[in-house]
């Protein structure tokens, strides 16, 4: 199980979004999994290409995920993942 | 004539409205703090483009005319979608970068998207389909970016007329016309110029058309600003007449308003030229032609005539169906409206967000 925590800024459009458990073994289960939760959430994270958006920024037990493209970056149990905007958004 | 007008901002939707007095007042906001990049509606269905900086393009949808909003899918690239990149020479995914403009034909919605797409709604947005046959013109490897990274379609013009004919304008690649319903597409670029060019300045692609803009009573009048100044087509965009001034302000610009059924009266912003990008002199005018062109007149009663630096973007000038009443606004916030065609202006708001787009309602 991953432990995924949101931007406060997501909250605005997901209201209920809150800092959940989920089982995935890389970043892009776990996308796929928190947009089963909130549908229409994954499309905030990722253009339909499934590669994280220029200024969104992911990262796993504190560091930067390294594919941006595919998101494949695995996750170990208890791995935190952290989804926020990125400065250079504005 | 229309007594509401809805403003896409930087800072969200702005709806204004006429009074009982006669004045134009702000009645309502929405997506406050999200840039909307368009607007369209069809009586109480608004549909607004979201332009988040992080988030990407959304979509949002009211069918209350505005009280009650609710997110739907925005258009979506297909797998497989490539876009070109003719300086880097490089192909790379595309997907949606922008939504540049949203246009209502029937029951129908368009969508003209950067990179440079056509999509299209006939279910008021919940679903979007996606045009082969322009996406796979011959010619867009060549089509470039103008003002923006990627090419961007801002203009889609039905032809009332025929449910099959269609024209839509690209920047940087020129104007484009289905005969057949969205199969297949040809360039309608004959007479233009591409004065920032070497070599040929009348490729076949290659034009930089600001917008188009058609006369509704005789669809075979289209208006073009242009980034090389201005054109009128009598006969459906099959050819295109420089109308520009040679001295006068009514040359560069981004936004042009056609009458609704007079085929010789249409309206522009005037710009200083494209190194500058402002209000020409420091005087904000409209500039209207009522002979097809030939001549101009700048109207300026009521409108800022000295340290005025406004550029009025290219959806942000709208006329409502008598060709009376007309408003635009700007990126530096201000907001005119008229309604004797021009000859008188009032400022309707300051201060506000930077404008991208403004339609009657």
């Amino acid at each position: 199980m991953a432990y995924v925590r949101f931007t406060r800024h997501l909250h605005r459009y997901f209201p209920t979004l809150v800092d959940h458990e989920a089982p995935a073994v890389t970043v892009a289960e776990l996308i796929a999994r928190v947009n089963l939760r909130h549908p229409g959430l994954s499309a905030y994270i990722v253009d339909e290409r499934g590669a994280v958006r220029k200024h969104v920024n992911i990262y796993v037990d504190g560091e930067l995920v390294r594919d941006r493209t595919r998101l494949s970056d695995p996750l170990a149990d208890g791995s935190v993942v952290d989804v926020i905007q990125a400065l250079s958004g504005g | 004539m229309s007594d509401v007008l809805l403003l896409a901002t930087r800072k969200g939707l702005l709806t204004f409205a006429r009074d009982g007095a006669g004045g134009w007042a702000l009645t309502g906001e929405a997506h406050l703090g999200n840039p909307v990049s368009n607007v369209v509606t069809r009586d109480d269905l608004w549909i607004v483009a979201l332009d988040h900086g992080h988030w990407g393009q959304k979509l949002a949808r009211s069918r209350d005319a505005g009280r009650t909003w609710e997110e739907i899918p925005a258009p979506a690239y297909p797998e497989g979608a490539i876009k070109y990149d003719v300086f880097k020479g490089t192909q790379t995914d595309a997907t949606l970068e922008y939504i540049w403009v949203l246009t209502a034909v029937g029951t129908r919605i368009y969508a003209g998207t950067n990179p440079g797409a056509l999509f299209y709604s006939d279910n008021d947005g919940s679903t979007w389909h996606f045009n082969e046959g322009l996406w796979n013109h011959p010619s867009r490897p060549r089509w470039i970016g103008g003002g923006k990274d990627t090419p961007g379609i801002h203009s889609i013009v039905a032809d009332p007329r025929d449910p099959a004919r269609m024209w839509i304008a690209i920047s940087s690649a020129g104007i484009f016309e289905t005969r057949d319903g969205g199969v297949s597409w040809a360039p309608r670029n004959v007479g233009m110029r591409t004065d920032y060019t070497p070599g040929d300045k009348t490729p076949e692609i290659g034009h930089d058309p600001h917008l188009v803009a058609p006369c509704p009573a005789h669809p075979d009048v289209l208006w073009q600003q242009n980034h090389c100044g201005i054109w009128r087509s009598t006969d459906g965009a099959a050819t295109w007449v420089d109308i520009a001034e040679a001295q006068g302000p009514a040359r560069f610009g981004f936004p042009i308003a056609a009458h609704p059924t007079d085929p010789d009266t249409a309206w522009v912003v005037p710009a200083h030229s494209d190194q500058k990008r402002q209000a020409v002199g420091g005087a904000i005018c409209v500039s209207r032609t009522t002979d097809g062109g030939k001549t101009w007149v700048a109207l300026r009663n009521g409108l800022p005539q000295h340290a005025a630096y406004d550029i009025v973007y290219r959806h942000a000038l709208d006329v409502t169906a008598g060709g009376a009443r007309l408003a635009f606004a700007s990126t530096t916030g201000n907001a005119y409206l008229t309604d004797d065609g021009g000859d008188s202006w009032r400022c309707i708001g300051q201060n506000l967000p930077p404008v991208y787009a403004l339609r009657f309602t």
